[in-house]
């Protein structure tokens, strides 16, 4: 064989098989290429990487130190260079650029940095330079001088990054007390404030004279409110004064001192300093902020819970609409219809469905749920706070139903399909021992199925938590002001939009004003949501090869 | 005995009242079972089916023609208003005579409201009527002393007690006095008025055919509100050549002015420069025999509709030529109405218009969709006035014997016909007709293009590409993996392949546009490169592999080639990568994109290349999946049979599994389609979502799918763009839906044929 002739070979069709063969590999490198660079570039994100120290000389133009982490690299042919003005030695084809991260947002004007290979000089990593994570403005690199007390000098040198780390933690307890006041007492006086004027309006409804006895009621209730508002207002003003005590002096590369208050504040490392261990440590607790956080700066810093939470609650929802309803359609489809020709047309039907674009239930739902039925809601069970919309505008639920609209076909499917698959003799034993159709449903054939189920809903659910474009217009937002789920009765707010991985990764990574910024953040969710998919799909494969071994040894 | 006894004490005997309670009892809940999931089921079902009846319910309204209901009916006591109007809530109207009667009464039911007194030059007669554009209220009198008197119909809307009260009132943008138009003092036969908040201008034709023109500019002092000054400026055209002048119409910019003859002529002029007017163009407008009867502006003072006397309505608007000069072009026409025209008026906000005809019958009409939604009779008299309302919900007749009609129009989507959605249209200030989709613009007056041509086109251009990507590689893919891999390696290929069409496509959309595009950009001689070197690789290496010791190619076995190339695959697309900047500069002067801007291809980041690469990735798994089950399907002994009788492997797959597995191939490609078409979020992301009609892959498109995702959140409920995108919606709907059910049916058949196999 081996010295058979190019053409000889070529014929028996073998070079095909090759390029059949060659198919296979492309789609194999592109899914697993894909899944690791989301993988690498979310996971990097927070990593604390070194901080370079370089001198960057432009030229015509005085030397400058540049301090910052170095991003991204990238290989530029020499006449893309000379277009911004870098002239390679003669016979170079193309330079190196590379993306540095120099932060500093409010002084510098812009977080990142390309800078041209030839130009850079005398790189090195300082041993105490300071990365500051800030509420606003994003990161900041410089080396920290002292620490100071209302202005007043505490703690220069050496001892200032201990008397930094002990002020820090302080500055942060009570920046946590002051949002849990903001948000929890505050937010509940509100509420029952908002509540009081949707009484009022509903009073006037009624027709209820001004000035009777429900007015007075309200008007007693609404001082009382009032009264522990300036309460807690004066506690928080306490707490800011509190809290704007503290000041550091740091130092950025181009030598200029900046005074930074403690409250501005939510972290500060010293990479070039860590250990491998400290800075596994210092990954982990950046990993459990990212998921348990709450976004900053439009989104582009911080955390992702809300998002997470806005997810994990419209697939439950979702969850929860779908299964009985799919499951008793598959039922009537399989047991109860006369099979012929209609319930196959029908059966193409819902087949059909599934393959339906997402974007038309979307356009369903917008138009069908919330502006007609939410609509209607709203006239007959919220007029008071007419005219703002309570239903009849895009929310959680009518996002969890219109997802259970574009699922409801796989679960039909799934269901339909276990119960194709329970023999006949299972059924004919029961009914032979005297049970009805609906005994023996119950008791013998749903249970056998529900593995089945179990598989036509996580595959719903992986579907449902993927989806974005209906989303977009049934409910979700960049930004939510609360959770779906608090403390004020009636506790689930199934009228309140939220917010969405899926839809979290468009709007940050299109839509928001630092794109650069953003963008490790975004693989960060990417991962996090590609993470959640696979696994609820192994899972569902594992469920259904389960089940299929099941049966073989039922069958044998 | 003893069996009997233990079965007695878990179950009554038959026949005993508790047994036959308990039967009737369980055949109750049987029978409860049976009505509740029946019902659940068809409910469910139901729900299904209502998207499509909901999406076709609200996607009809579109395509009603007019209807128009008579409101009341009265005699009116004044009879011969020259001049009619109505207010936007359809209860005030107005009445303008050439006595100089004006009066306000009630649109209903003709009660006077108000007659406020004009102060007419004393010792001369009124010559002229004209009415400015109907949006701004102007109206004017002519007199036989070269004099004209402007004054505005306005009204002032008051909630005394929650409930709307319109107060009519008369005001005069240039005083009360009147206006010394032509200095020589003769007598104005014809007039044509505009004004606005800084600018009046009046064209008045005087005696021996001497067209007057006159400007007013008006300055607000900073200082005194109340206090202005005026600058004229005066201009004279000679019209003694052109015959009788039967109509004149000066348009709502004060720029141009068309002039009409009694043979039919339309003379087009210039007059921006008031001292030095510019006649563009003089035109036969009409064949011979038949006069110009009507001319009117459509809204926004672009359009003319020339009514003719054998009741045809054309539109005509200056059209830029290629040496760049304007000429008026008929652009389109309307024969719906048999007697001539006497009245068109434009409606406020639409490109619309109401005509009547000298029988009585009144036409309603929008030009951009070219539609007439209705025609009816309007009176039984030849002289009749009539007056549209500004929301074009309201139109108020009155015939010359005094009888008074109010009637409401319901036409909500004049707009939008088959004709303005899939075919070319000629829109305003455009050269040609065109294909155009911009749903909303910043000005009032503008005119909506909803052609869903160029959306449909960027969803078909856009689900090409993927397919060219897909295809090729999901079938190639799975015939390999479903007959030449070894067991072993496919139950780890199939599932990775497959758990992919799980993969959110918000973030295959987002390496798109953020990753993918910037590197495609940067590398497109590259990209290209592993196009050409891959098939070429693969073949070499197949070959060196044969000339390998079988030592080495032994250790492997048969059926796993798919991992002997994964390397190579890698390595064409790394050593392509790293090539592209040197090819780059030996091929395209070192910038690929900007070269082929040079050559004439237009090139975008954000490409049908790129959206190509990445949906195609995203459809791979769907048709592979589909395409690997049907042809695993085909029976074994019918390939066993085939290798038996000598066939090569190669052979047998080719003339006998492919055969058999067609179909199932077919309804594989057909449900990637499907699923293509209707992808959103990449395509969303990944293209500049601009709606244009090329089919170059370096270029953007907008697809139907990415429209309703930016436009429906801000769509206004029930207006003709909301249902338009919902009509979007329902044609992606009913493609993906025939896509689907051909690939269902043809899957069906395919199974039933192995089965008889």
């Amino acid at each position: 064989m081996s010295n058979q002739s190019f053409s000889s070979w070529s014929k028996n069709g073998t070079p095909w098989v090759w390029i059949n063969a060659g198919a296979v590999s492309v789609s194999l490198v592109m899914v697993i290429g894909l899944l690791g660079l989301i993988a690498v570039r979310g996971l990097s994100h927070f990593w604390p990487a070194d901080i370079v120290s370089i001198n960057y000389t432009e030229p015509g133009q005085e030397s400058t130190v540049l301090l910052g982490e170095m991003v991204d690299k990238e290989v530029v042919s020499a006449l893309r260079l000379k277009n911004t003005g870098v002239d390679l030695p003669e016979g170079q084809t193309s330079g190196e650029r590379f993306l540095l991260k120099v932060g500093n947002r409010d002084y510098f004007g812009l977080d990142f940095k390309w800078i041209n290979g030839p130009w850079i000089s005398e790189p090195n990593y300082p041993e105490n330079v300071v990365a500051i994570e800030r509420r606003e403005w994003g990161h900041f690199y410089g080396y920290l001088k002292n620490v100071s007390e209302k202005h007043q000098v505490v703690s220069s040198g050496e001892q200032a990054w201990q008397e930094f780390q002990q002020r820090l933690k302080r500055s942060n307890f009570l920046v946590d007390e002051i949002k849990s006041i903001e948000k929890h007492e505050i937010g509940e006086i509100n509420h029952a404030l908002e509540e009081l004027r949707l009484e009022t309006r509903r009073l006037e409804l009624d027709g209820v004279v001004e000035g009777s006895s429900p007015y007075q009621e309200i008007e007693l209730e609404k001082r009382q409110w009032d009264v522990r508002y300036k309460e807690l207002q004066g506690q928080l003003a306490d707490l800011y004064s509190e809290l704007a005590r503290d000041q550091i002096v740091v130092t950025m590369s181009d030598g200029r001192d900046v005074e930074i208050p403690l409250a501005k504040i939510v972290d500060a490392f010293q990479p070039n300093k860590m250990s491998v261990g400290e800075k596994l440590a210092h990954y982990g607790h950046e990993v459990w902020k990212f998921v348990s956080g709450d976004p900053r700066e439009a989104n582009t810093e911080g955390g992702i819970f809300p998002a997470i939470f806005g997810t994990v609650m419209m697939v439950m929802i979702m969850a929860i609409l779908v299964t009985p309803f799919g499951v008793v359609a598959a039922v009537y489809l399989k047991e109860y219809a006369t099979q012929g020709p209609m319930i196959r047309l029908i059966r193409i039907a819902v087949n059909n469905l599934a393959g339906v674009p997402s974007i038309v239930y979307g356009v369903f739902g917008l138009g069908f749920f919330v502006y007609f039925l939410g609509g209607n809601i709203d006239e007959l069970f919220f007029q008071a706070s007419l005219p703002a919309p309570t239903f009849g505008t895009p929310g959680l639920m009518w996002a969890s139903l219109t997802l259970a609209i574009l699922t409801v076909p796989v679960v039909i499917v799934a269901t339909e399909e276990g119960l194709s698959r329970i023999p006949r003799n299972i059924r004919e034993g029961s009914l032979a021992l005297g049970a009805t159709k609906a005994e023996t449903l119950w008791r013998t054939v749903l249970p056998m199925a529900a593995p089945a189920m179990m598989t036509g809903l996580i595959l719903a659910v992986a579907r449902a938590a993927g989806e974005v474009a209906p989303l977009m217009m049934v409910g979700v937002v960049k930004l939510a002001p609360a959770l779906a789920v608090d403390t004020i009765a009636p506790y689930l707010h199934l009228d309140r939009q939220f917010m969405h991985l899926g839809f979290h990764i468009y709007d940050v990574g299109f839509q928001s004003p630092n794109v650069e910024a953003a963008r490790p953040l975004v693989y960060a969710t990417a991962l996090l949501l590609v993470l959640i998919i696979i696994v609820l799909n192994l899972a569902a494969i594992g469920i259904r090869n389960r089940l299929r071994e099941n049966f073989k040894a039922s069958e044998n | 005995m003893v069996e009997n006894s233990s079965i007695g004490s878990v179950l009554p005997p038959t026949g005993s009242p508790v047994a036959k309670r308990r039967r009737a009892w369980r055949e109750f809940k049987d029978r409860v079972a049976r009505y509740g999931v029946a019902m659940g089921g068809v409910s469910v079902i139901f729900a299904i089916v209502l998207i499509f009846f909901y999406l076709l319910y609200v996607v009809l309204p579109l395509f009603y023609g007019a209807e128009v209901d008579t409101k009341s009916e009265y005699q009116y006591s004044a009879n011969s208003a020259s001049y009619l109007a109505l207010n936007e809530y359809n209860d005030v109207a107005l009445s303008v005579d050439m006595s100089g009667q004006v009066t306000f009464f009630a649109a209903d039911t003709g009660k006077e409201i108000l007659t406020p007194q004009l102060s007419l030059p004393e010792g001369s007669a009124i010559t002229s009527f004209s009415s400015g554009d109907a949006t701004t209220g102007i109206l004017s009198y002519g007199f036989d002393n070269g004099q004209v008197l402007l004054f505005k119909r306005e009204y002032k809307i008051s909630y005394p007690d929650d409930k709307r009260k319109i107060t009519p009132f008369i005001s005069y943008p240039l005083g009360q006095e009147s206006i010394q138009v032509d200095p020589k003092g003769r007598r104005v036969s014809l007039l044509s008025v505009q004004s606005n908040d800084e600018q009046s201008s009046f064209a008045a034709l005087t005696e021996n055919n001497s067209l007057v023109l006159q400007s007013t500019i008006r300055e607000q002092d900073f200082l005194d509100e109340d206090a202005f000054t005026l600058t004229t400026q005066i201009g004279e055209i000679d019209l003694s050549e052109f015959g009788e002048i039967t109509h004149m119409e000066m348009d709502i910019d004060q720029r141009e002015l068309y002039i009409v003859n009694r043979k039919g002529f339309i003379a087009y002029y210039d007059i921006q420069n008031i001292e030095q007017a510019r006649l563009i163009q003089q035109i036969k407008a009409v064949p011979h025999g038949v006069d110009i009867t009507t001319l009117e502006f459509l809204t926004g003072g672009i359009s003319i509709l020339v009514g003719r006397s054998d009741g045809q309505i054309d539109q005509w608007f200056p059209v830029r030529g290629e040496d760049n000069n304007t000429i008026l072009h008929n652009v389109r026409s309307f024969k719906e109405q048999s007697a001539a025209i006497i009245q068109i008026e434009p409606e406020y906000a639409r490109k619309g218009f109401i005509a009547l005809d000298q029988t009585g019958d009144f036409g309603i009409y929008h030009t951009t969709a070219h539609r007439t939604l209705l025609v009816e009779p309007l009176s039984d008299h030849a002289n009749v006035k009539m007056a549209l309302s500004p929301r074009a919900n309201g139109l108020l007749s009155l015939a010359i014997d005094g009888k008074a009609k109010l009637l409401v129009i319901d036409n909500e989507h004049p707009e939008v016909s088959w004709h303005s959605l899939w075919q070319e249209v000629w829109y305003e200030s455009r050269d040609k007709p065109e294909y155009i989709w911009q749903s909303s613009s910043a000005s009032n007056d503008f005119e909506p293009k909803l052609s869903l041509s160029p959306l449909t086109f960027g969803t078909i251009k856009a689900a090409f590409y993927a397919m060219m990507v897909a295809v090729p590689l999901a079938i190639m893919g799975a015939i390999f993996t479903a007959y030449f891999m070894s067991p072993k390696m496919r139950t780890l290929v199939k599932p990775t392949i497959e758990i992919m069409e799980a993969l959110p496509t918000v973030i295959l959309g987002f390496l798109a546009g953020l990753w993918l595009a910037p590197i495609v950009e940067g590398n497109l001689p590259g990209v290209f490169s592993i196009l050409v070197l891959l098939p070429i690789m693969t073949i070499l290496t197949a070959w060196l592999w044969t000339k390998l010791p079988a030592v080495i190619r032994e250790r492997i076995p048969d059926g796993w080639e798919a991992a002997i190339l994964i390397p190579i695959v890698i390595l064409v697309g790394v050593v392509s990568m790293l090539a592209s900047p040197t090819l780059e500069l030996w091929l395209f002067n070192g910038d690929m994109p900007r070269w082929l801007d040079e050559v004439g291809i237009g090139f975008d980041q954000r490409n049908s290349l790129v959206v190509g690469l990445v949906m195609g990735f995203a459809v791979i798994p769907t048709i592979f999946s589909i395409t690997e089950d049907a042809i695993f399907g085909v029976p074994k002994h019918l390939t066993i049979g085939s290798l038996a009788l000598g066939a090569t492997p190669w052979q047998t797959l080719t003339r006998v599994v492919l055969l058999t597995a067609s179909p199932g191939i077919f309804s594989a490609v057909m449900i990637g389609l499907g699923r293509a078409v209707g992808e959103t979020m990449i395509v969303l992301m990944a293209t500049g979502n601009t709606p244009i009609m090329d089919f170059n892959i370096f270029e953007g498109f907008r697809a139907l799918s990415a429209n309703i995702a930016v436009e429906m959140p801000e769509a206004e409920v029930a207006s003709s763009h909301y249902r338009v995108l919902f009509l979007a919606a329902l044609v992606l709907f009913m493609a993906t839906f025939i896509f689907n059910t051909v690939a269902e049916v043809v899957r069906q058949r395919l199974r039933v044929k192995y089965s008889s196999l």
